[in-house]
């Protein structure tokens, strides 16, 4: 489905064929109703506006993933749409990591296929990056660079890191580069998060910070696959991975046979 | 990628960072050898130009396992490869990166070392182009053997057993364009045949090095 929009007010909605038009250009800034993928046009007596297509950001169908040479998980098929989360539980073990570097491209899947752009994606796994010989600030102004996102007071905001900036990353302590770690997703400016266990060595109201900061994400048309095993108070579908299970564990991809 | 570079500076100059390190080891060395051959300048002229070439090549190598390990090992690395950077480049500038570190100082502080080795006169001009045109080779190769060693653990002596043998043509044309500016002969020969081998693995070992983080990422 695709929905025309302009100046913010949805002004008609209709289907066309899949490959109408090609993958649009992905509007990542937020604020544009919930919707993730957009493409800028022009209608004839509506001048400048834009067509949003009700695409999922995030499409898995049939994924089987190997860990170690070992296929762990299989037959996972799900869609993440536009303005949800889903949430990853299941035990120690049981491909939480394994599931989430496989989405991020980090692995190739065993079978199955992953469909997301790859410039869309930000991971974040158990480490935060962060070098301890750097400042909070220049850390995280590192990856803003990088992901080529400009102001990084918000980021510090949201984690209320704002007070700290100037100490040495090595002084901090571990719930405080957890937030640290955790504002590095808010600089690059992508809609899909994958975030590993994001909120291990956070206190409670570090906790509710992340809700809220995942809240805005998803608000601003954001998607965000977590695993964990604590209430976020995030609205979001639960995806228990030992249904999943590999009934017999079987050797991966060839070349890992090598290593 | 302009970040990147500025950040692996910034890192290399703090505190812990190795910078200087190369330099301290070069002159170490070069201050042994008199201990062990004798302080006598006719048995040193003669060595100087291999024994700084080495010694050079020696220093390089010391920082090589720092270029991806820290990233690896504190997750920046991940994050690198899911960024809009091709990891292709990222390997380019961290070699970069090393080589301003390592090769430039190397080669800045070369002719005071060669006094030390009572390097005769000739040599010095053709001893700081072979190493300013040579290093950046020893740093592109050190890069690429650090991306294939990145996982393992005490990867750095592995690394150093792979890279040495890589840096053998660098080693024969950089010390034999001293050697041969020191005895008044054609040295240019060398020397382009050095920079011939300092362009192709600029031109090729950044894809290779790429090639091999995404394996050891998987």
């Amino acid at each position: 489905m695709y929905c025309l929009v302009r100046g913010g007010a949805l002004v008609w909605r209709f289907w066309v064929s899949e490959g109408f038009w090609p993958p649009a250009e992905v509007f990542s800034k937020g604020g544009n109703g919930g919707c993730g993928l957009v493409r800028r046009g022009h209608w004839p007596r509506l001048g400048p506006c834009l067509f949003v297509m009700n695409k999922p950001l995030l499409r898995v169908s049939e994924v089987a993933c190997a860990r170690g040479g070992l296929t762990v998980l299989e037959g996972i098929s799900f869609d993440v749409h536009a303005g949800t989360a889903l949430i990853l539980r299941g035990p120690n073990g049981s491909g939480k990591t394994t599931l989430l570097r496989t989405l991020a491209g980090l692995q190739t899947a065993v079978a199955g296929e992953v469909s997301v752009a790859d410039e869309t994606i930000a991971y974040a796994g158990h480490a935060d990056g962060l070098k301890g010989t750097l400042t909070v600030a220049e850390n995280l102004s590192f990856w803003a660079s990088l992901f080529g996102f400009g102001a990084i007071t918000p980021a510090l905001g949201a984690f209320e890191l704002s007070g700290l900036s100037d100490r040495a990353a090595q002084s901090l302590s571990a719930g405080q580069k957890r937030r640290l770690g955790l504002a590095r997703m808010l600089v690059t400016g992508r809609p899909v998060w994958l975030l590993d266990e994001p909120t291990v060595s956070l206190d409670v109201s570090a906790v509710a910070l992340f809700g809220e900061a995942v809240k805005r994400h998803l608000a601003g048309g954001g998607v965000a696959v977590i695993a964990t095993h604590i209430d976020l108070g995030i609205e979001a579908e639960v995806l228990d991975l030992s249904a999943f299970r590999a009934v017999a564990p079987r050797g991966g991809a060839f070349d890992e046979a090598f290593i | 990628m302009k970040g990147l570079l500025q950040r692996d500076l910034r890192l290399a100059i703090r505190a812990g960072g190795g910078f200087g390190l190369a330099l301290a080891f070069f002159l170490i060395v070069v201050i042994l050898v008199p201990f062990g051959v004798g302080p006598s300048a006719d048995v040193l002229a003669p060595i100087a130009p291999g024994v700084l070439w080495l010694g050079a090549l020696l220093a390089c190598l010391l920082s090589l396992d720092r270029i991806f390990a820290t990233d690896y090992e504190d997750g920046s690395l991940e994050f690198l490869a899911t960024a809009p950077v091709p990891l292709e480049g990222v390997v380019a500038v961290k070699a970069l990166a090393h080589w301003l570190t390592t090769g430039l100082p190397l080669t800045l502080a070369a002719p005071v070392f060669g006094v030390f080795l009572n390097l005769p006169s000739g040599g010095y001009g053709w001893l700081v182009a072979s190493l300013a045109l040579g290093t950046p080779a020893l740093s592109m190769i050190g890069a690429f053997g650090a991306a294939l060693t990145v996982g393992l653990k005490r990867g750095g002596l592995l690394l150093s057993l792979l890279v040495l043998p890589l840096y053998i043509p660098t080693l024969i044309f950089g010390a034999d364009t001293v050697r041969r500016g020191v005895d008044g002969l054609e040295a240019g020969t060398s020397l382009i045949l050095m920079t011939g081998i300092t362009l192709g693995t600029l031109a090729l070992l950044p894809f290779a090095g790429a090639a091999a983080l995404r394996v050891n990422l998987r």
